[in-house]
């Protein structure tokens, strides 16, 4: 796509999150579409195109009272809605609608219709992955993390760091789930869940969801909130078996989606201001500092080690908490979407100053698919 | 007894149907001579449709696991390794390492390991693995 040529116009969570213990995912959806619309000044009569993952598109459509003339309801899990706003820029530059409303929502804590995302036994996880106890998150996107901690050196500590890092980020944001302070001992205190990773090495269960609404950036001169611009879009998918990956210590989805939105931005690393990587759990920054190029092999520990991805570093990471300290609902991609736009409208709790570029990278269904975006507040010359 | 079993397919068949006979079958492309898993009719390599399954060694070497404390129902109460083996024959599979403590000490990264199969009912039996002695 052209850099620049679209623009999020319209971003919002919804109004709580946490524990919603009196709204339906239904609800959700529509509680995070509102406040969008809301927020870009517009009218459900202002939206052409609706994309969402979890539930149809054609319930959003129709419980908000849309007629849409563009639906997409791409479901690869956690970063579907990377690869919704992907489709949604291509879309809307293609001429097919104008404005496209994306949401996210999931009831993970209380259940409220929680959708329900089964394998049959006959499907290649009910057959080569679910015999061998496999459920839960827990219990394979884990896997990996042992090979990937020998082949560098990389120790229980520094899985530990990731999590005290991102809570220092949570204390400045009043709507983290987790806002205390922690140390790498109470990491390595807590609870054993799958090892060797602790409780608070793996992400929060939590009620919420959020929405943004895309435009060309024509349309977004004339709309109320500071445009966002899309610089480069990428997304990628791998195996729906992890034990099919190619290599644990690098994700091919990480790299083939993250090289191709730096290289739709034309924009060099050194450029960047602000990261999101989505963190189900505390490898998993890891993997994508390095699989995007912002570090070498080996060299993510160490770059967080040195504090480079916390406040004051040069490159702030997971900015909101993330999905360790900030909130998870199942499928977190929309949260650190939300994130990189307010880090750009300048209005984020944790706000880095002067922050122009935000690449924003989540990962789907257990590394099996990766979408990455890259914003900026500035329209590139 | 296990209760997430596999259905086979008929894509699969041969290799549930080994496992129960106790052989671990991989599939090999005639043209191209890759050796693939999970089973498929094709070479995900190069296309062909000219494959077959053969008898594997059932040796390999522990790549990667982890120790799920929080197992699910029909897995039992105690803590048990959740693993993905790399085969001598190249192709890497998920399973258990059986027939040792369910430890950090007693699973080490590369160990040798080799195929046991644990008999679940008349169709299937699950190909898991325990430490190769020597």
């Amino acid at each position: 796509m052209e850099p620049g040529s679209i623009a999020v116009v319209g971003a919002a969570e919804t109004t709580q999150l946490g524990v919603i213990a009196d709204v339906s995912v239904l609800g959700l959806h529509a509680d995070a579409a509102l406040n969008a619309i809301q927020d870009a000044g517009l009218t459900v009569a202002d939206i052409d195109g609706v994309a969402t993952a979890g539930i149809s598109p054609v319930d959003l459509a129709y419980y908000l009272g849309i007629s849409p003339i563009y639906a997409d309801g791409t479901m690869v899990g956690g970063c579907s809605f990377m690869m919704l706003l992907r489709h949604a820029a291509a879309a809307i530059n293609e001429g097919l609608c104008n404005t496209v409303l994306i949401t996210h929502a999931e009831s993970g804590r209380s259940r409220i219709d929680a959708g329900v995302f089964p394998r049959t036994p006959s499907s290649l996880v009910g057959q080569f992955q679910q015999p061998y106890g496999v459920y839960v998150a827990s219990t394979v996107f884990t896997i990996p993390a042992l090979r990937y901690m020998k082949t560098y050196g990389a120790t229980e500590e520094d899985l530990a760091r990731v999590a005290v890092v991102q809570r220092q980020w949570a204390a400045r944001n009043p709507r983290a789930s987790f806002r205390n302070p922690i140390t790498i001992s109470d990491v390595l205190d807590s609870a054993m869940i799958a090892w060797p990773f602790r409780k608070l090495m793996c992400c929060l269960v939590t009620d919420g969801g959020g929405a943004l609404i895309l435009t060309s950036a024509a349309r977004a001169r004339d709309l109320q909130q500071k445009p966002v611009y899309v610089l480069g879009t990428g997304e990628a998918v791998d195996s729906p078996l992890i034990d099919q990956m190619e290599n644990f210590t690098s994700s091919k989805a990480f790299r083939a989606s993250g090289a191709k939105a730096f290289q739709e931005a034309g924009i060099s690393h050194a450029e960047v201001d602000h990261l999101m990587v989505y963190d189900a759990f505390a490898h998993i920054p890891l993997y994508g500092l390095e699989d995007l190029g912002f570090v070498g092999r080996g060299e993510a520990k160490d770059f967080v080690r040195e504090g480079q991805t916390g406040t004051g570093g040069q490159l702030p990471m997971n900015t909101n908490g993330g999905g360790l300290s900030y909130m998870h609902s199942g499928m977190y991609g929309m949260y650190a979407l939300q994130e990189s736009v307010r880090q750009m409208r300048g209005t984020a709790p944790a706000q880095v100053e002067g922050a122009k570029i935000s690449v924003c990278h989540g990962v789907g269904g257990w590394f099996s698919a990766a979408g990455t975006i890259i914003f900026s507040n500035e329209m590139p010359t | 007894m296990r209760e997430a079993l596999p259905t086979p397919t008929p894509e699969t068949r041969h290799f549930w149907e080994g496992c129960r006979a106790g052989e671990l079958r991989l599939q090999r492309c005639k043209p191209c001579a890759h050796v693939y898993f999970p089973p498929r009719a094709f070479c995900p390599r190069c296309s062909s449709r000219e494959v077959a399954f053969f008898a594997a060694s059932g040796q390999g070497s522990l790549y990667s696991y982890v120790i799920n404390y929080r197992p699910r129902a029909d897995m039992g109460s105690e803590p048990h390794s959740i693993a993905v083996v790399t085969l001598d024959e190249g192709p890497r599979m998920m399973t258990n390492i059986i027939n040792c403590p369910q430890t950090a000490e007693a699973l080490v990264l590369d160990m040798r390991v080799r195929v046991v199969f644990e008999v679940q009912n008349d169709e299937i039996a699950l190909p898991l693995f325990e430490p190769a002695q020597g």
